[in-house]
């Protein structure tokens, strides 16, 4: 397999469609070879439906795992000695949780890609931090949620960290005050999940009537929509109101799932999310899960390079979104990208910030 | 204090081990030194000499003797014993 490690000194956004799709159906292709050998279950899936990793000559032909599937199955393609983490899915009370399994290797993968991603949107000098979340959410290491693991991931990227809400979730305004105070005219790192910056965060200000100078800062947010859509707030609402309350500017949004942790799809300047050279996502349509067309809505399917410790670089979401373009986004970066159009009906209610808003119905 | 000594320091006290246990340690040998452990080793030894590292050498930062090395670029020099 070609080596990770020099896939990771590729610039995320340096290749066109011919470039990005010979490297990704050569490492996915051999990623498929490598878990139809060492998992059994994915095997014996792969052989219902008569595929032979041998025989497929692209990443578009490779199989896809529904994601509900790690709720059902433990899928692992290493020895159980070299797992070290299992990450788990916030599933809300009462629904099974997803897991995957992680030996370090995947895990370490996962971080550096992470880095290589974010850093095309915040340069990579680190900056003072401010995560819109409960520090209770890592306290509990043994247990390690999307959420705690999103809030850890993007932790790297904090010179001075300090949360935002308190144990109890509420909006603790003196310790935010006292350390944007301290870091006054830096470019300072926000990090949340959606609903909860909207309901503890945003929410919190206008009650309290006060106003923040965030300027300069840049928010990154994710987790899911679901909750705000119901509450009518449109994602252009949404940076809005917030740059109401503290100036903000810079407000990206991404797209991820906790069975391909690392690879996210960061919202750009203009608005789009984008695939890196690490993942893409195909839409298919219903009927037949063949391919959708440019903006054509479809079943949104991600591929990632990532998953070596458990077979899931090739998976089907329940996320309807719609692929605007390849390579020719006005913000300059190559690869697809692409919309999400929000949760495929019937399905079950997922994301970090869609579970938690579950609270709020 | 000297270099190795704040170095040292700053395991022992993030972790809660003996000054005997630094020698060889690894990421993820020991429960402490987990990934939420990682960044709080990494405040230690940032606070301890007044760098910031880059994300890179964060990552990278996979063992008490590769430390050492990586400690090197930001001209703080551990010296052997």
């Amino acid at each position: 397999m070609i080596d990770y490690e020099e896939i990771l000194k590729i610039a995320p956004y340096s290749l066109c469609r011919e470039e990005k799709e010979k490297l990704l159906s050569e490492r996915l292709i051999r990623l498929t070879a490598f878990h139809y050998e060492q998992c059994g279950p994915y095997k014996r899936m792969l052989d219902a439906v008569g595929v032979k990793p041998e025989q497929i000559k692209t990443y578009y032909d490779i199989p896809f795992l529904p994601v509900s599937l790690f709720k059902e199955l433990d899928l692992i393609s290493v020895d159980r000695s070299e797992i070290f983490k299992v990450m788990t899915s916030s599933g809300t009370t009462g629904q099974a949780v997803s897991k995957t399994y992680l030996d370090k290797k995947t895990a370490g993968n996962q971080q550096k890609t992470l880095v290589k991603i974010v850093s095309d949107f915040t340069g990579s000098s680190r900056m003072p931090m401010l995560i819109i979340d409960s520090p209770s959410v890592i306290k509990d290491r043994a247990m390690f949620s999307a959420r705690g693991a999103g809030i850890l991931g993007f932790s790297i990227f904090g010179a001075d960290k300090a949360y935002a809400l308190d144990d109890e979730m509420k909006l603790n305004i003196k310790a935010v005050e006292a350390f944007l105070e301290k870091h006054q005219g830096k470019k300072i790192l926000l990090f949340g999940f959606t609903f909860m910056i909207w309901q503890h965060f945003y929410k919190e200000l206008v009650r309290l009537n006060r106003r923040l100078d965030l300027s300069d800062g840049i928010l990154i947010h994710g987790g899911g929509w679901k909750k705000l859509v119901n509450e009518a707030v449109s994602h252009d609402e949404f940076n809005r109101k917030l740059h109401e309350v503290c100036g903000l500017t810079s407000i990206h949004d991404y797209y991820g799932m906790v069975e391909q942790t690392g690879c996210i799809y960061m919202e750009c300047e203009r608005g789009h999310l984008h695939a890196s050279i690490f993942s893409d996502v195909v839409t298919r349509r219903a009927a037949d899960f063949s391919p959708c067309g440019f903006g054509e809505p479809g079943i949104i399917q991600v591929v990632s390079m990532l998953p070596e410790s458990y077979p899931g670089h090739s998976l089907l979401t329940e996320d309807e979104g719609v692929i605007l373009g390849e390579d020719d986004c006005p913000c300059g970066r190559k690869g697809k990208y692409f919309k999400v159009i929000g949760r495929l009906k019937n399905a079950e209610i997922r994301g970090c910030s869609d579970t938690y808003a579950v609270n709020f119905r | 204090m000297t270099n190795l000594e704040k170095y040292i320091n700053a395991f022992t006290t993030t972790f809660g081990i003996g000054e005997s246990e630094v020698e060889g340690l690894e990421y993820q040998q020991i429960k402490a030194w987990d990934s939420i452990g990682h960044m709080s080793l990494v405040s230690a030894i940032e606070d301890a000499f007044g760098i910031m590292m880059d994300t890179d050498d964060i990552i990278d930062f996979s063992s008490f003797e590769k430390g050492k090395d990586i400690l090197k670029k930001y001209d703080v020099e551990i010296e052997s014993v």
